[in-house]
């Protein structure tokens, strides 16, 4: 299918410009990635932090030239042109290198970090000057997420620049991502403090009411420590109910989360891939309650062997813990998690996996204000809605029948009602007397996609 | 007798909207076989999403709203064929294709197709409309490495065209009749403002100009256009959206009575007994006062289907449209209108209007002068709740009662800025001695209030 003609017969002096300037973007980002590879592989012969630092520095600038130009360009409502005619968002072939990348660098992250020396040491001087200590796999992968981020924070900002809930929405989750999850923790270290991040709450941060982890926070970090304790006890059973109690689960996984962060942002052009089939629903809430009554049982066991001083439980505990961080922890949220983005979509491990997507899915079908309101009998069926849903919920399937969105998955990005060309979808808070209940505009199918 | 029996078996013809919504709404309170016959698309689709597809926005699939396994446990049955000719003697239907059908009843939805007007070379290579999935794999190949097309009629379905083709960077130009654009529909500062929109996004708009022939070249394609004025337009692409036509032609000889369209009752009636024809192809034999003689649209199409299934139910009932409403989207700009507002104003209407500096939105709430009651509201780049509009046009709300509630209609995302203080101001400067209300309700108390809601069991 062609996607795009040689261009019109006559090109004005503005878009000439306008090329120049993506031109040169795509120089500096070249010229950035030649740098982090030489950082990587040829460590001994250059500077790691000339090559790397200043690769990442240079690539930053080219990454950034380029979506100010390609985005501007185009008005809000073209924004998502040609997402299925081309390669990287369809699945072609650059989509499987990208997505073979990415899965191979979380694999050498979690398993063979050496190979990332040249890399690491490229960011010393970064890490000594916020963490005042030595880098590590950690420090870069944070490093390179929250550029991610950053740099793709901005691309959300300029494609869905015509709405205010999306702007303040993506700069809420860069300074999150920027200041809770990279900036604070740097500095608790510089200060001789516990790492700690203030914006990951168990269940999703699971060994955050684990035992051993309390008691290193108490004792790295004295008062401190009881107060971190005290913030992720607070933030997981009672903040949490009550914010998606008025709010819904938004609040923090379109909002806050680091990995919704990311999702929002580097995985905002993969967001059309998630699969709307009934089979995958089906998988969905097959997988991701085992895991989150996995993590429960797992903290509990942890707190009964502590308790019990290792009399009741042995090593059972213990076990429990390490495979819900290899195959949970690394595996899945990290690994195909982010590795799957342009495969599978960018909500994969929020969707599938995620215990705490999960617990604030079940406090927000049972017990929550939010819905998305369908305009009364205006929906055309177009399939926008559904096809522009990161977590695969069959959007339209609600809104033709002019039904509100109720739905535990949703994460309540706000994606369905921007694209909606009739703009019938609206997020929303209200009393939760007829929540359910649907515009007497339209009269409705009474079948349930699950029975 | 129309109340179809569980033995009985009802045939559509066609997969549009109508037919679908009609072959649901009988299925969830009859037994009877279904079969939907369509010659178009194994599945119904949104037609009005077409246009996504070309613009590589959703693919074919993405635009099909209940995937197969729905209509297996539905048990509507799904022939994809053509009907070649109706026998209603017989009872028979004959297909191209598969063995013939019979029904006991049948309901014809066969939908429209682009209305040409006899213009030399309408038939060359690269002319054409676009209103069916056929059209769009024409289109697909007739645009594959073209420059420039032209489009004739200025209504939705050319905006339409014009955006898909912008997206692939073909320069576009419209001929538009009117000295508007859609002016025969929307009041001059909003066609005003949509004509100076769809300039912004780089169309060509000749206005007060027609189609005078097309051009062919030596392979019989066309080359360019002659309008009315005696320009000549080089393409090699040109889009007719000057309306639709009812899809009636395999009735020949059917006995069935049509004119324009098929010709129905406010029962959807046709001249043949069980044989019921409704939607684009349909023509009212006596519509209401004020009414059309055909209503063309998504949203009437179901609403024919909802009102045909409940007489084949048992339930007859004439069909009555309530208040009327529908939407568009031109580029960036969304459009909502809700009751009737015309194009050029009576002496007894009056309205407020306000739009932004950058005219981009745009809000009217017309009224009847002598008795202040609320007629119609269009709106640009604004969303307003649906049920809440009905509910006032329903009601006869006079403007003064609109303005008690005006905070509440908003359907705008959260944080967005609000526009309804800019027409409250008008409203009391209009109307110095109206007191403004104590405390402006809710949504959510209006919705109580008003019992704007129904119960479902679905999600």
């Amino acid at each position: 299918m062609p996607t795009a003609v040689i261009s019109q017969t006559a090109t004005t002096p503005s878009t000439t410009s306008q090329n120049v300037v993506k031109m040169v973007g795509l120089v500096l980002i070249s010229i950035g990635l030649l740098g982090i590879l030489v950082a990587a592989v040829g460590a001994d012969y250059l500077s790691p932090v000339f090559t790397g630092l200043g690769g990442t520095a240079v690539f930053t600038v080219g990454a950034l030239l380029y979506i100010w130009q390609s985005r501007r360009r185009k008005s809000p409502a073209e924004q998502n042109h040609g997402l299925w005619q081309q390669e990287a968002t369809s699945r072609g072939a650059s989509a499987w290198v990208i997505g073979f990348v990415l899965t191979g660098f979380y694999v050498l992250l979690y398993w063979f970090p050496d190979t990332l020396q040249g890399l690491i040491q490229a960011m010393e001087p970064l890490s000594q000057w916020l963490r005042n200590r030595p880098s590590d796999q950690w420090f870069l992968y944070g490093t390179f997420y929250t550029l991610a981020v950053l740099i793709m924070g901005v691309y959300a900002l300029l494609k869905y620049r015509n709405s205010r809930y999306h702007i303040i929405r993506t700069i809420s989750v860069m300074f999150f991502q920027l200041g809770f999850a990279f900036l604070l923790p740097g500095l608790l270290l510089m200060l001789n403090q516990p790492e700690y991040y203030f914006s990951y709450f168990w269940p999703l941060k699971y060994d955050y009411l684990f035992p051993s982890t309390m008691e290193y926070l108490v004792r790295d970090g004295a008062a401190l420590g009881v107060f971190m304790i005290f913030w992720g006890a607070v933030f997981s059973f009672l903040a949490t109910p009550v914010l998606t109690y008025f709010y819904g689960k938004r609040w923090y996984c379109s909002w806050v989360c680091g990995c919704g962060g990311l999702a929002e942002t580097a995985g905002d052009p993969y967001r059309h891939l998630s699969d709307k089939s009934r089979k995958a629903w089906r998988w969905e809430v097959a997988i991701i309650y085992p895991i989150l009554g996995f993590v429960i049982l797992t903290t509990l066991f942890l707190w009964i062997n502590s308790w019990s001083e290792g009399r009741l439980l042995g090593d059972l505990s213990g076990g429990f813990a390490q495979t819900y961080g290899f195959f949970i922890g690394a595996m899945f949220s990290g690994v195909v998690g982010v590795g799957f983005y342009p495969l599978m979509g960018n909500r994969v491990w929020c969707r599938f996996g995620c215990p705490m997507a999960a617990y604030l899915g079940l406090l927000q079908k049972h017990f929550s204000r939010f819905r998305i309101t369908t305009n009364g009998g205006q929906c055309i069926s177009c399939g926008n809605c559904s096809t522009y849903c990161e977590m695969g919920i069959d959007v339209r399937w609600y809104a033709q029948q002019g039904e509100p969105i109720i739905r535990a998955a949703c994460v309540g990005c706000g994606i369905c009602a921007h694209v909606c060309p009739r703009g019938v979808l609206k997020l929303e808070n209200g009393p939760r007397e007829g929540r359910y209940a649907g515009t007497t505009l339209i009269s409705r199918d009474e079948l349930r996609i699950l029975d | 007798m129309n109340q179809i029996k569980a033995q009985e078996h009802l045939v559509i013809i066609g997969n549009g909207i109508a037919g679908v919504t009609l072959a649901q709404r009988v299925r969830k309170r009859s037994a009877c076989r279904i079969t939907i016959v369509s010659a178009e698309s194994q599945l119904h689709f949104s037609r009005t999403a077409l246009m996504y597809v070309y613009m590589g926005h959703m693919r074919f699939q993405d635009i099909v709203p209940y995937a197969y396994w729905y209509w297996q446990e539905q048990k509507i049955e799904l022939v994809h064929d053509y009907v070649e000719r109706v026998e209603t003697s017989h009872k028979k239907l004959v297909l191209r294709n598969g063995p013939p059908l019979h029904y006991d009843k049948l309901v014809l939805a066969t939908g429209s197709s682009a209305a040409y007007y006899d213009w030399p070379g309408q038939t060359l290579k690269g002319v054409q409309g676009l209103v069916s999935l056929q059209d769009l794999e024409l289109m697909e190949a007739n645009t594959a490495g073209i420059q420039q097309a032209v489009i004739i009629g200025g209504g939705l379905i050319g905006v339409e065209m014009a955006e898909m083709l912008r997206s692939r960077g073909i320069a576009v130009t419209m001929l538009i009749r009117d000295k508007l654009y859609w002016h025969n529909v929307l009041p001059e500062e909003e066609a005003r403002l949509v004509t100076d929109h769809i300039r912004q996004h780089g169309i060509e708009l000749l206005l007060q100009e027609e189609l005078q022939e097309i051009l062919a070249d030596e392979a019989g394609r066309v080359r360019a256009i002659h309008t009315r004025s005696g320009k000549e337009l080089p393409c090699q692409f040109v889009g007719i959206t000057t309306g639709v036509k009812p899809n009636v032609d395999f009735l020949k000889g059917a006995g069935i009575e049509t004119e324009k369209g098929i010709l129905v009752n406010e029962f959807f009636e046709t001249s043949q007994p069980d044989v019921y024809a409704l939607s684009d192809c349909a023509q009212f034999r006596n519509p209401a006062p004020g009414q059309p003689m055909m209503e063309q649209l998504w949203y009437t199409a179901r609403l024919h289907a909802e009102a045909l299934a409940s007489t084949l139910l048992g339930d007859r009932k004439p069909y009555q449209r309530g208040p009327w409403f529908n939407s568009a989207k031109f580029f960036d700009i969304e459009y909502q209108t809700y009751g009737t507002v015309p194009a050029v104003f009576t002496e007894q209407q009056e309205s407020l209007y306000w739009q932004n500096a950058k005219a981009t939105k745009a809000i009217r709430l017309l009224y009847d002068k002598a008795t202040d009651k609320l007629l119609g509201i269009n709106l640009l780049g604004v969303r307003y709740r649906h049920d809440l509009c009905h509910h006032w046009l329903q009601q006869g709300y006079t403007l003064h009662q609109v303005m008690q509630e005006l905070p509440a209609v908003n359907f705008d995302p959260e944080f967005f800025q609000r526009y309804e203080e800019e027409l409250l101001r008008q409203y009391y400067t209009r109307f110095p001695d109206r007191q403004p209300p104590v405390k402006h309700s809710t949504w959510w108390e209006l919705r109580q209030r008003f019992g704007l809601f129904s119960d479902s069991t679905s999600c």
